[in-house]
């Protein structure tokens, strides 16, 4: 009692003082002071296809098309584009007039080109997602993308891939993505020469990149004229900046401060669907499990698998674990992203007793055991979630034996098929169902399948997915994405959990949306 | 002299080596830095073929002779995190964590040989005992939960210190960026120097104050007095002098552990250290930075203990004659 009211009083002394300190620091408006967990691996554009790196990146560089905060794409440095009318296997990009990069070079499509063969090379981090281009050419002010069969969503790959100036690439010598296995240093690593709204100040890895509005660029001038952008790595402390007045933007707000912050005088908290599902996954095709303490798989076994369907708490997961800060759906994919129904987002909700006698059923009198793999430092509160459906597992018998660890350790696992039940999550890029089918529901086999740790091999199901990489009529397609859900749904290859929520922290005054891919955009904030 | 100071450099040479190979054996646990470097479009072919040209699949003994081999010609190769030479790194980020260590190290001293003197002096005073009590709860929390108390106080609630960061730098020298010389580098030392030097400023403040109360009662202490020398020459010139040599040498030591435990004072604070970047490592599995930075601590503590030893040799005329027994 006497702790609840000190706690109380201290919440409201502190938001009186943060609340007269961010009055006074508002007077700076057009300094943008952004804080996160993690900084940028590299500045150089193709090197790594990773979140944060491509998030700074995206406002030293640009890309040819852009994702909006509502999942569509915006014309950046293309003004258009097309499949070729009479060839449907090239994408034709119209590159933008007058674009000059920030040491003055002015943007021309084979600057379109180069950029693209060099983030379609390795080493290049990018070059999967351009695996099936042949070849790149320019004609006038256009860039023709001829790839290796139609493909309607080539598009959707291209809103990570900046354009980079190919005079200034050849002149430092980084016309290829630096190669760190062989131990190169590439001048393009901490140095750039974009087109985007902000250039490079300065940066001290790890410590603090400032940047300063492009007072050339194409676009309507931001309101946010200087970035300084500082990786704060402890909650507390990130937390801790934010209230003390020291940072204005704070990008990974912890799950259990939202709520005060909420509550705190002089911050807002904005939220939104992140583009990443949370769920478990089995082996469900070995014939015996390594961890099972039962002499065949009981994953494999279609009651087993509903009854974990019908054990699992959605939202009780919701909110005691995530704090309300999550959208429970039955299926592991993200509201915006095509081939998504209501229908498939529907849960039942638990039902332990019809739980318990399907596992019956399925021939385990006294249940069974198995070990659970989990991350505890990659997703939102993984390791919690976890832990919660070890307790509701239990309630029919089946006794988890959970086995969290750091990332470098659990990912391999599934890479490796050493694990019989595991936690994943699974953002899609592409904002198309393909990508899922692709990485998790196809037999592993070439570039397909790589995160198919159920070992699920359905020939069917290949034969339909391989098809939709080709398909142009899209409304067609979209019959096939359906029918290969059913199909996902009925075999219950995932036990969805969630999908993820995002929130940003900002001192009263800023505007700025949640980015599905956790990419905010700091030149679309407005000050109030 | 010469064959001692030979002979102890050999040992050092084995020392570091053996420190080489423990932190090699444990690296094969800490997971696989692949699926932290690239892409989850990466194809299983491609992470192959990566992990091949980094040599992850060679025989442990293969992987860690070209370690020490290149080592040996300070190469430590490149961050697989962050892609710049590991050397430049950690020489980057060496001074945050040197000021820091140099600065808590003086506090510690300072208000540990201070305090311990007072609480010496004034043995049942209620500020004796505020100190004792106070300093108990220093050792007995753990360094996490200090600092961020002292970010919520001193930075949330009173707003009058950085919660975080080394403020402003300014370089000194090719290499060397000192917050040393900017206001806001001095107002963000304070709190992360307080949290590293708080245990040790409790240690030398409990070695100094038993070491006081032992000198005070001894005779010579006694027979000043008798003398009717001043208190102050009594508890100072003789007294305190006494304690310090102790003192001193328990300084020296827990320099090189201050360096080496900054590692959570360096997290909470976001002091951009080597701690910090050692942490960092750890969670992106990136190897050479952590090979190269239990490599410098190994290398620290191995050149204070040699040091020490010379100094030993130095005072200690029985040290020249017998054969040396190897002594840490």
């Amino acid at each position: 009692m006497t702790f609840q009211m000190t706690k109380g009083m201290r919440a409201a002394l502190m938001a009186g003082v943060a609340g007269l300190a961010l009055g006074a620091a508002s007077a700076s408006a057009e300094t943008l002071r952004w804080a996160r967990v993690g900084d940028a691996l590299t500045l150089d554009p193709h090197s790594q296809n990773e979140g944060p790196t491509h998030t700074l990146n995206h406002h030293i560089y640009e890309t040819l098309v852009g994702r909006n905060v509502d999942g569509t794409l915006e014309a950046r440095l293309a003004t258009d584009w097309e499949i070729d009318p009479e060839d449907d296997t090239v994408w034709v990009f119209t590159i933008r007039e007058g674009v000059t990069f920030h040491e003055g070079q002015e943007l021309t499509p084979e600057d379109v080109a180069f950029s693209l063969d060099r983030a379609r090379t390795t080493p290049s981090g990018m070059a999967a997602l351009h695996a099936a281009v042949e070849e790149v050419t320019t004609d006038g002010n256009t860039v023709r993308v001829k790839l290796s069969g139609p493909a309607p969503l080539y598009v959707q790959n291209l809103t990570n891939t900046f354009i980079m100036s190919k005079a200034w690439a050849e002149e430092h010598g980084v016309e290829a993505a630096p190669n760190f296995a062989a131990g190169e240093e590439a001048h393009s690593i901490r140095n750039t020469n974009g087109t985007g709204p902000y250039m490079l100040v300065s940066r001290d890895p790890e410590v603090r990149t400032v940047l300063r509005v492009f007072e050339g660029h194409w676009d309507e001038a931001p309101e946010v004229t200087e970035i300084i952008y500082t990786p704060i790595s402890e909650a507390a402390t990130r937390v801790a900046a934010l209230l003390s007045g020291e940072v204005d933007l704070v990008q990974d707000v912890p799950v259990q401060d939202i709520a005060r912050l909420e509550q705190t005088d002089g911050v807002r908290v904005v939220r939104g669907p992140e583009n990443r599902n949370i769920f478990f996954s089995y082996d469900m095709t070995s014939e015996t499990l390594a961890s099972a303490n039962v002499d065949d798989n009981p994953f494999a076994k279609p009651e087993v698998r509903e009854a974990l369907a019908l054990a699992i708490d959605r939202d009780a997961i919701q909110q005691v674990v995530m704090r309300g800060e999550s959208q429970p759906s039955a299926a592991p994919l993200p509201p915006f992203v095509n081939g998504w129904t209501e229908e498939m987002h529907e849960y039942s909700q638990p039902d332990y007793e019809r739980a318990g006698e399907l596992i019956r059923e399925a021939g385990y009198e006294n249940g069974f055991s198995v070990d659970l793999h989990c991350p505890n430092d990659r997703y939102l509160n993984d390791e919690a979630i976890c832990q919660a459906l070890v307790g509701m597992l239990g309630r029919i018998n089946v006794s988890v034996n959970l086995v969290s660890q750091t990332r470098s350790l659990h990912f391999p696992l599934i890479e490796n098929w050493e694990t019989d039940f595991y936690l994943l999550g699974w953002g899609v890029p592409t904002f198309d169902s393909q990508y899922v089918f692709d990485f998790l529901v196809h037999s592993r086999e070439g570039a397909y399948g790589a995160f198919n740790g159920t070992r699920y091999s359905n020939a069917e199901l290949d034969a339909k997915i391989e098809s939709l990489a080709t398909m142009t009529d899209l409304e067609a397609r979209d019959g096939v994405i359906a029918e290969i859900w059913e199909q996902v749904m009925e075999d219950r290859i995932f036990l969805n959990v969630h999908n993820q929520m995002l929130a940003y922290a900002m001192r009263d005054g800023i505007n700025l949306d949640v980015h599905p891919e956790n990419q905010p955009r700091m030149w679309s904030v407005t000050f109030d | 002299m010469l064959a001692f100071i030979i002979r102890r450099l050999f040992q050092s040479v084995i020392v570091m080596l053996a420190v080489a190979l423990v932190s090699f054996s444990l690296f094969r646990f800490v997971g696989d830095p692949i699926a932290s470097m690239v892409g989850q479009e990466t194809t299983l072919a491609e992470r192959a073929a990566l992990r091949d040209a980094l040599g992850l699949n060679d025989p442990f003994l293969v992987q860690f002779w070209s370690f020490v081999a290149r080592a040996a010609q300070g190469d430590f190769g490149i961050s697989y995190r962050l892609q710049q030479p590991v050397m430049e790194l950690i020489l980057s980020r060496l001074p945050a964590t040197l000021e820091l260590a140099m600065i808590s190290g003086i506090f510690a001293f300072l208000f540990g040989v201070g305090f311990g003197v007072y609480t010496a002096l004034k043995r049942r005073g209620w500020l004796s005992n505020a100190i004792m009590t106070v300093s108990l709860i220093g050792v007995s929390l753990p360094t996490f939960l200090i600092g961020v108390l002292l970010i919520w106080v001193f930075a949330v609630e009173l707003q009058m210190l950085p919660s975080f960061g080394r403020g402003d730098v300014v370089p000194v020298g090719d290499w060397w960026r000192t917050g040393l010389l900017t206001q806001s580098g001095r107002m963000s030392l304070i709190l992360p120097a307080i949290t590293l030097g708080l245990y040790q400023m409790t240690l030398i403040m409990r070695l100094v104050r038993a070491e006081m109360l032992e000198v005070l009662r001894t005779d010579y202490i006694k027979f000043a007095r008798a003398r009717g020398l001043t208190n102050r020459a009594v508890n100072f010139g003789h007294a305190l002098k006494n304690t310090m040599v102790p003192v001193i040498t328990i300084t020296g030591l827990q320099l090189g552990s201050i360096i080496a435990f900054s590692i959570i004072t360096e997290t909470v604070f976001q002091w951009p250290g080597v701690g910090a970047l050692f942490i960092r490592s750890v969670q992106f599995v990136d190897v050479p930075v952590m090979a190269a930075y239990l490599m410098l601590i190994a290398l620290i503590f191995v050149v204070i203990n040699l040091i020490v030893d010379l100094l030993y040799y130095a005072v200690d005329p029985r040290l020249r004659v017998s054969r040396s027994h190897a002594r840490h």
